[in-house]
């Protein structure tokens, strides 16, 4: 199954993603040599088969570890917003987000 | 295509059998809720970030809510504990396993990009939430309840052309709660509404402080012509006030209705509520229909829950408001609707159930604590924990009325005092107000020969079988002994007394 | 030939040996320190992408002065570097993309703390290149400079832990740090002649590892021998329960003792028999080149001699693992590379009209071509529709390859073959070609599609002189018996003593 151009839109507007439209043309020629070998699954017969989500379900039964509910992480803003593109007053700035 | 929460059945199988409310302008209204509750752990979900209220921005997050490389999620106890204690309170299934999965979408307020919540598995399963709309009990079933977590905020004013984005709520644990689509008329919505929110705080579960947003309704609305096809729904989002729900609800409805019946189609969407309007109008839509792209998350390993740990909650869970109003009407003798009132908290049950063990009275105790108490607590906006009337004072003054020493206007008056604090002891404000009925029957008979006496014409009207003129002369009798008689006393003593 | 010196170079001797001669106090950590970070500051290979002298011999003073006070444990003062998806706090942390230039990290990677002062001892030199958020087989996919192969300065070290190996086989660092996916250790160790282990999944924390696919990525230690490898994995390895939900809670082991014990009774003869090793015929076919495989062959006639038996297994799924892992890798990736959006850390654009172009602009000029590959490709199967076909499929074909991997465990102790099915390629002869990428790594993604531990051992040289790498893989949490197996095999040769004509 081919993927068309406006595959490629929807996944990349998905994915926050912008391709200049020649980029998309490289990108789609791409990904359609990739999904063919792809296809190569639909081979493999995986009736009543689990996925298999975690590796470590394979070696035995495997569960969620639980921590107990104390909250020991202190003030650490200054630290974490090191890096930030843009602070003020604490808050990390954004274009205005209309709702 | 949205990738909507997966139905349990088909709507119609579910719905068939189930009665249909009133009819707005000839529409049946079709109604579920989505409740987001914050759930009362002192760390957030994933986080060892503290989730208290109100700090200054930034300031309650780690690297895993601010999602810097590198950070992992990790599973708070007490998320999962509480979760089963709803389960428990709303008899439903605990999963033995769930899986935790990733709803991807990009927003500001979200810093992974996504939120780590539940889908095909979640934590609860079924139950129902039953109660009372105008003395009549409903019945609303649970699909499901899942475990996810809370988003940051973002901050609008003071900033031009930005926003502002807090990461202090991001993390805080959320259980969800989906309803099918059971309610018929926005005042059965807001009574599930109230239930809910009820059975919630008194578990303990969540502080239900709505103005914090705290507890959080999001109301599916369609209409449809009764036995026609489900009709397109609508999804209110954020209401977080009974009053705006009902109105919100209902401005939806009459909204929906019109555009049918003018022709025109409802188009799927998720609407804002404002108050200041008192409309719902839609949201600018975030993408192109939200496609999640859910998939297990493969940083936590699926979540265990065994029957020992359900069993222990159990045997540990104090009594449900439903089932102590059961008990209420069982040991007590109350109506269901007292029942209820009585069980809206474990405070108000423990008060009324105080009072009536040192009274004796429950019917009375019962209409004291719904009635004057309710109704100074409300006018204060008080709690029934800071009542200045205690208890004992209330089931002291009951015991008064009922051996007859004080009417029950006396007594308001005496309760009056203990309100405000004039004083403290009932048998000493009775003294002190001269409020004590008159028990002495030869006075008050003395009293009543006189008042026959004086309304001779009302003792024809009586003979003749005027109910009216009866109560005239109690009245009388009633003034002449400065409303210290007991009525029922005179209204025997004068029914002797004219033969 | 190995050089004849009359007494090595620091940068010669391997992690054991200079752990030795700092117990000895034959030499200074801050000694050694020096020494790598003048080799480093003439690097032409671009393995490093940070280094802070500073920060560097601070920690290595710090080191001597535990020596002095008579603190002897076996990594204490010496130096490595770390592959730049460990984020440190000391240094930036770039994971080989413009998205984090000049990103700082408020928190260490639990495997960085580990091996650092609060845990091991060992001094950092600095942060290592590598293929962009480990995405790459070539290392010619990072964004700052693509790192090359010292055997051989027009071919590819591998990848994505392409930096990690070319510095240690170039003997910039004693030993490296990298994280392996689907062959990003095993790989780039067997293209440069060194040795290099992924251990089970779970076995050490990825706190602090830049994700790239969650399910798959491992950390694991990247040196010139199987011990210097057991001595680093020792520190590394560990349960974290209070910051991984994946990190398995097993015992620390220590794996290089019994190593070390064995060297020393070199005497036994057939010190492997009993060891049955599996050949899957999946991994003999015409699909190698025939140098890699007389290497490879060559290496197991040499464990014939050390007593093991050769048996044939098979693995029918191998071709299968390379869609089953580019459908789960990439869902993995995309999800995990949300984060990057501009917002909190990392490149915001310098313009843009809205919230959601701000987005688009900033990840399409942070991301390079591979990242936005992969994205692409994990949203797609991903979205509604084609989940079920594609992610819940590839996660169903998992289950099975990691089925037939316990069917072959009943035949064998240990699977062999090779890693790569030819040795390094020239840089840019596959970077039009993705595809061609994907499908070089054959050998190393069933493994790490079901978890398993996996090596790479130097077993000898290929077309135009180019290593090659013998590829151990192991049943769950039989690390032991793979470095046991790679050490007795690296007593009897000396291809991991090698060095690149270059040096």
């Amino acid at each position: 199954m081919a993927l068309t151009p406006q595959d490629i839109a929807r996944v990349a507007n998905l994915a926050r993603l912008e391709l200049r439209p020649d980029e998309t043309e490289h990108t789609l020629a791409q990904l359609n040599g990739f999904f063919a070998l792809v296809e190569q699954m639909e081979a493999v017969n995986t009736e009543g088969v689990e996925p298999l989500a975690h590796p470590a379900a394979v070696i035995g039964d495997i569960a969620l570890r639980l921590r107990e509910d104390i909250a020991s992480e202190p003030n650490q803003r200054d630290a974490s917003q090191v890096s930030a593109p843009a602070v003020e007053r604490g808050l990390f700035l954004v274009p205005k987000v209309i709702e | 295509m949205s990738q909507t929460q997966p139905t349990v059945n088909p709507f119609a199988e579910m719905q068939a059998g189930r009665p249909t409310g009133p009819l707005v302008q000839g529409y049946e209204v079709i109604i579920g809720f989505e409740t987001h509750t914050q759930l009362t752990t002192q760390s957030k979900i994933f986080s060892r970030a503290s989730t208290a209220f109100g700090a200054e921005p930034n300031t309650q997050a780690s690297a895993v809510d601010f999602a810097l490389p590198g950070a992992l999620p990790v599973m708070n106890k007490g998320a999962v504990q509480r979760a089963i204690e709803f389960g428990l309170a709303v008899n439903a299934h605990i999963a033995e396993q769930s899986v935790f999965a990733r709803k991807n979408y990009f927003y500001p307020d979200l810093p992974k990009g996504y939120q780590i919540s539940q889908f095909e598995i979640p934590v609860v399963q079924g139950g129902s939430v039953e109660f009372f709309v105008d003395g009549k009990p409903h019945t609303v079933r649970l699909v499901r309840a899942h475990l996810e977590e809370d988003a940051g905020k973002s901050l609008h004013e003071d900033f031009i052309g930005m926003s502002g984005i807090d990461l202090n709520r991001a993390g805080t644990p959320l259980l969800e709660i989906v309803t099918e689509p059971d309610m018929r008329s926005s005042a059965e919505a807001v009574a599930y509404a109230k239930e809910l929110h009820k059975i919630v705080t008194w578990i303990g579960i969540c502080d239900g402080n709505m103005q914090e947003g705290s507890f959080r309704c999001d109301a599916n609305v369609s209409v449809r012509k009764p036995g026609a096809e489900l009709g397109t729904r609508r999804e209110i989002k954020n209401l977080n006030s009974f009053k705006f729900m009902q109105q919100a609800i209902d401005y939806e409805v009459r909204w929906q209705i019109e555009q049918i019946e003018d022709g025109r189609t409802v188009q799927q969407a998720t609407v804002l509520f404002d108050p200041d309007t008192g409309e719902t109008r839609s949201m600018r839509t975030k993408e192109d229909a939200a496609d999640y792209r859910y998939f297990p998350d493969p940083d936590l390993p699926p979540l265990v829950i065994g029957r020992d740990w359900v069993e222990k909650t159990r045997s540990e869970m104090s009594e449900l408001p439903r089932v102590m109003a059961a008990r209420f009407v069982a040991d007590y003798g109350l109506p269901e609707y007292d029942a209820g009132q009585l069980t809206q908290s474990k405070a108000t049950a423990a008060y009324f159930e105080a009072v009536a063990a040192a009274s004796k009275q429950a019917k009375l105790a019962s209409n004291w604590v719904m009635g004057e108490l309710s109704r100074r607590l409300n006018s204060e906006e008080r709690s029934i924990e800071t009542s200045t009337v205690s208890p004992a004072q209330l089931a002291a003054l009951i015991v008064r009325i009922t051996d007859g020493t004080i009417s029950n206007n006396a007594a308001k008056q005496v309760f009056d005092a203990l309100w405000t604090g004039d004083g403290q002891d009932v048998d000493a404000l009775i003294e002190a107000k001269g409020l004590k009925q008159m028990s002495d029957t030869g006075e008050l008979e003395k009293i009543i020969d006189d008042v026959l006496a004086a309304n001779a014409k009302n003792v024809e009207e009586v003979r003749a079988g005027n109910a009216k003129a009866m109560n005239a002369l109690v009245g009388q009798a009633m003034k002449a002994t400065k409303g210290k008689a007991n009525p029922a006393q005179v209204n025997e003593l004068l029914k002797k007394k004219l033969g | 030939m190995s050089s004849m010196k009359s007494s090595p170079d620091l940068h010669d001797l391997g992690v054991a040996q200079l752990a030795a001669k700092l117990a000895a106090r034959e030499v200074s950590s801050v000694e050694a320190t020096q020494h790598f970070l003048a080799r480093i500051a003439q690097d032409k290979l671009g393995a490093f992408l940070a280094t802070n002298a500073d920060v560097s011999l601070a920690q290595a003073k710090a080191a001597d002065a535990r020596l002095a006070a008579g603190e002897r444990t076996p990594l204490l003062g010496v130096p490595l570097a770390h592959k730049d998806v460990f984020v440190t706090r000391d240094f930036p942390t770039t994971a080989g993309s413009k998205m984090l230039e000049n990103y700082r990290s408020p928190f260490d990677a639990t495997v960085v703390k580990n091996l650092g002062l609060e845990g091991a001892g060992m001094v950092t030199l600095g942060k290592l290149n590598c293929d962009e958020f480990a995405m790459g087989s070539g290392n010619d996919n990072s964004a700052y400079k693509p790192v090359k192969n010292p055997w051989d300065l027009e071919r590819i070290p591998g990848g994505s832990s392409g930096g990690s190996a070319a510095a240690v086989a170039a003997r910039l660092a004693p030993a490296a740090t990298g994280t392996d996916t689907g062959g990003s250790i095993r790989q780039p160790a067997s293209l440069t002649g060194i040795t290099g282990i992924k251990p089970t999944y779970g076995c050490c924390s990825r706190y602090g590892m830049v994700a790239f696919a969650s399910s798959l990525d491992q950390a694991g230690p990247m040196a010139r021998s199987a011990l210097d490898c057991a001595l680093l994995l020792s520190s590394m390895a560990g349960p974290d329960p209070d910051r991984d939900s994946t990190s398995l809670d097993l015992p620390v082991i220590d794996y290089a003792t019994d190593l070390i014990a064995v060297g020393q009774d070199s005497t036994r003869a057939m010190p492997l028999k009993g060891l049955r090793i599996g050949l899957p015929t999946q991994f003999f076919g015409a699909g190698c080149s025939p140098d890699v495989l007389a290497a490879v062959r060559g290496a197991l006639a040499e464990y014939e001699k050390l007593g093991a038996t050769l048996v044939d297994v098979s693995l029918p799924l191998t071709e299968l693992s390379i869609p089953v892992y580019y459908v789960i890798a990439p869902a993995e990736a995309s999800s995990n590379l949300s984060r990057f959006d501009g917002v909190r850390y990392g490149h915001r654009a310098a313009n843009y009209t809205d919230l959601n172009d701000m987005y688009k602009k900033s990840r399409s000029e942070g991301f390079g071509d591979e990242a936005t590959r992969r994205i692409m490709i994990g949203t797609y199967v991903l979205s509604h529709g084609y989940y079920d076909a594609y992610y819940l499929k590839a996660q169903k074909i998992r289950r099975l390859i990691a089925q037939d991997f316990q069917t072959a465990f009943t035949q064998c102790d240990i699977i062999a073959g090779p890693v790569s099915p030819t040795v390094a390629w020239k840089i840019g002869e596959k970077s039009d070609d993705p595809v061609a990428n994907y499908l070089a790594d054959i050998y190393t993604l069933s493994s790490s599609l079901a978890g398993l531990p996996g090596m790479s051992v130097p077993a000898g040289f290929g077309a135009g002189g180019m290593p090659v790498g013998l590829q151990l893989i192991g049943n769950y949490f039989k690390e032991a018996q793979l470095l046991s197996a790679a050490h007795q095999f690296q007593l009897a040769t000396d291809w991991h003593l090698r060095q690149p004509p270059s040096l």
